[in-house]
């Protein structure tokens, strides 16, 4: 994939160093360990007609040519529909968030007596402290939002299967670090759900079988949730955006290695089933995104209190135990896996295997037809699988009686039953005839 | 169920907690029924809302002379008040020279509030319109709602418009007691509202900017679409 090398514009005709064996620097293998190093002459990958200067940077931090093969030719399949472009929502959502969490975190104070009222100065005093404030809550939704539908594109296109499991499993690993994030984040402006939301996790990781108690007294650390648990939190919040940003990286990492699945799930072949990235990603990618930001400016601007819980705005008080407690849109399907078990631990158990069975996807489905348009038997299953996550999430917010416990039972029971069946699928499904390009799987 | 329905409904439970009923001596017949507050016009609701702003400084002024007798504003500092349209020449005099200074409390603790008033908790007013489910409506209905200005036990007021009908505030507004200095008259019902109004703005008081902003962001937003989608099309034109 790589150009043509191009020796430095400073235009170095030194002798091959001492030592340099057959090989010339002009004809240095063309791969990481040939820009110049030991002394062979810098070089440069890109193309002729770049500028000297971007020529000389290169040739001494190959960034530019680094961008221009991964985001400018990346050989891109050429009919990626819009549920490609989740990924570039969360990346965009995951940067405003670390931007305006980076000014909250400058006026903030972690600590029992100061959180509230900070965050309250930060509403009401800071100069558009409230637009930040707004912009990173609102950010939270629309990234599990975006979130939840990425991961269910590449459930629905078996985008997980060989040989992208690794690109599957740190994208599992970032949605274990969002969470986290998220549940830390939550619990800074210390309110009446921020408390509460907090004591029924922490309460919940100490039913963890075997380190439960080690863990939530990590966790706590403390006899209560107090300012020990405030600092820790604030610290780990700050600490996990910017994890998540080093996780991502390793994410597109993995993705360039293989390139894209798409719609058909079966690979390019050649020139004519892909397109360079830009500009045809680019555009395709910046259109999603007017549209998701214009979304998002109307969560922000519109209906901040929409999805929130208006009883946060109630200061913390460990005396009095709020009526319900509920935890936000987010966490309601494992919310509802918790409670849809009589036990306790069995709960907590069962809502941690919901998520952990996702990691094992690439293993427990064997077909070897990964896009769900041409399996009959697996297509059913996926689509029961989102309407089951979807009946979760809404049985989450409910109280856990009568017919949303019910359901609650009913949607874990198909969660549950799609892992369990999913290993004997490939046995009994006869996949439909794959199309031999992708110009013929989606012709324009 | 919609979601405000769900909030009303988790408040009933809630509001035993924020306006702690003394169980002792409860008459049971009315006790439990609580009525929906009536819906009244907002100029602030809705998606372009906007303040009206003299309603804001009467609502300041009750709440000043009247409600800050029990209920704390902590969040607020002087200087937030020009947001009530007050110049500056009027945030230095009421704050006497320190804007920064927050609101003063009735009293200095939970524990003390209680003991002045029976025992039951005064809650702080600064968000109270955002967490007391029905809002604005719902200060109003509870303002003037009393079926009697007697208590019907000591300490206890019937009100229909909180959980249980029973209420440990007693009625505050009475007529002419705030003479507000643009010349309205100063009957309960205008009290009402007007300190409705302010918690409302305390509740919420960006929500002008927001909206505001919002517009030119949206209309921002919109164009630049118009021309990304015009952009893919161009782009992806050739590709067959
Ligand atoms: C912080 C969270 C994440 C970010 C910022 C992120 C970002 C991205 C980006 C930019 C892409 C390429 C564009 C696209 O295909 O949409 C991508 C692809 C992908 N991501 Fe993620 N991702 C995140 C989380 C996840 C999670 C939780 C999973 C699943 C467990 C996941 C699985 C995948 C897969 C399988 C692909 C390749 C899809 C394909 O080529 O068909 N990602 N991700």
């Amino acid at each position: 994939m790589a150009g043509p090398r191009h020796d430095d514009v400073s235009g170095s005709d030194r002798p091959p160093p001492p030592g340099a064996n057959e090989q010339s620097a002009a004809e240095a293998p063309v791969g990481p360990l040939s820009y110049g190093r030991f002394g062979g002459p810098p070089t440069s990958d890109l193309p002729p007609g770049a500028p000297p200067l971007a020529h000389w940077i290169d040739a001494r931090l190959p960034v530019l040519s680094y961008l221009r093969r991964e985001y400018v030719e990346y050989p891109t399949p050429r009919n990626l529909n819009h549920l490609w472009n989740f990924g570039a929502f969360i990346t965009v959502t995951l940067v405003l968030m670390i931007l305006t969490g980076l000014f909250l975190a400058l006026n903030y104070e972690p600590s029992v007596a100061g959180a509230f009222a900070s965050v309250e100065a930060i509403d009401r005093q800071l100069p558009s402290g409230w637009l930040l404030r707004s912009i990173h809550m609102a950010g939270a939704t629309l990234f599990f939002a975006a979130l939840y539908v990425h991961i269910f594109r590449s459930l629905y296109y078996g985008s997980y299967k060989r040989p992208r499991e690794l690109l599957w499993l740190t994208g599992m690993l970032l949605m274990f670090m969002v969470m986290a994030t998220a549940f830390f984040g939550y619990v800074l402006p210390w309110g009446q759900m921020s408390f509460w939301g907090a004591s029924v996790i922490v309460s919940a990781v100490s039913a963890v079988p075997l380190l439960g108690h080690a863990l939530a007294a990590l966790l706590q650390g403390g006899a209560i949730l107090g300012d020990v648990a405030i600092h820790r939190f604030f610290v780990l919040h700050f600490l996990l955006g910017f994890a998540i940003a080093g996780v991502v990286g390793l994410h597109v990492l993995a993705l360039h290695v293989t390139g894209s699945n798409n719609p058909a799930g079966i690979e390019a072949r050649g020139p004519g089933d892909t397109l360079p990235f830009h500009p045809y990603y680019t555009s395709k990618d910046g259109l999603g995104l007017v549209v998701f930001l214009l979304i998002y400016a109307a969560l922000v601007f519109f209906a901040p209190g929409w999805l929130t819980e208006a009883d946060n705005y109630l200061p913390a008080d460990p005396a009095v135990t709020p009526a319900e407690i509920r935890p936000e849109w987010y966490f309601s399907p494992f919310f509802a896996i918790l409670r849809a078990v009589p036990s306790r631990s069995g709960g907590v158990l069962l809502a941690g295997l919901s998520v952990l069975l996702l990691c094992l996807m690439p293993w427990l489905d064997r077909s070897p037809v990964r896009s769900a348009r041409y399996r009959p038997v697996y297509r059913p299953m996926v689509i029961v699988l989102a309407m089951a996550f979807l009946t979760l999430l809404a049985a989450g917010l409910h109280p856990p009686n009568g017919i949303w416990l019910l359901l609650s039972r009913i949607a874990a029971g198909c969660w549950f039953g799609f892992f369990v069946l999913l290993p004997f699928v490939h046995r009994i499904e006869t996949p439909r005839t794959l199309p031999g390009q992708l110009a013929v799987a989606d012709p324009a | 169920m919609t979601l405000p329905d769900r909030r009303r409904k988790r408040a009933w439970r809630r509001g035993l907690v924020l306006l702690p009923i003394v169980a002792a001596g409860l008459a049971p017949a009315a006790a439990g029924a609580q009525e929906a507050p009536p819906a009244n016009h907002w100029s602030f609701s809705g998606p372009l809302g906007r303040f009206d702003r003299p309603s804001l400084q009467r609502g300041y002024a009750v709440y000043a002379h009247v409600c800050s007798a029990c209920h704390s504003m902590r969040a607020l500092r002087y200087g937030d008040l020009r947001g009530l349209g007050l110049t500056e020449e009027q945030v230095r005099l009421l704050a006497e020279g320190k804007p920064d200074a927050p609101l003063p409390a009735p009293f200095p603790d939970a524990d003390a509030a209680r003991a002045a008033n029976n025992g039951a908790l005064p809650p702080d007013l600064s968000r109270i319109a955002a967490t007391l489910p029905g809002g604005a409506d719902a200060i109003v209905a509870i303002l003037t709602g009393y079926r009697s200005s007697r208590p019907v036990a000591p300490g206890q007021y019937d009100n229909p418009f909180v959980p249980g009908g029973r209420i440990a505030m007693p009625p505050p507004l009475h007529a002419g007691q705030v003479s507000f200095t643009d010349g309205t008259k100063a009957d309960p019902d205008r009290m009402a509202r007007d300190v409705a109004s302010f918690l409302a703005w305390s509740a919420s008081p960006h929500l002008e900017q927001r909206h505001r902003l919002g517009v030119r962001v949206l209309f921002y937003g919109i164009v630049l679409l118009v021309l990304t989608f015009m952009l893919k099309r161009k782009v992806w034109r050739d590709v067959r």
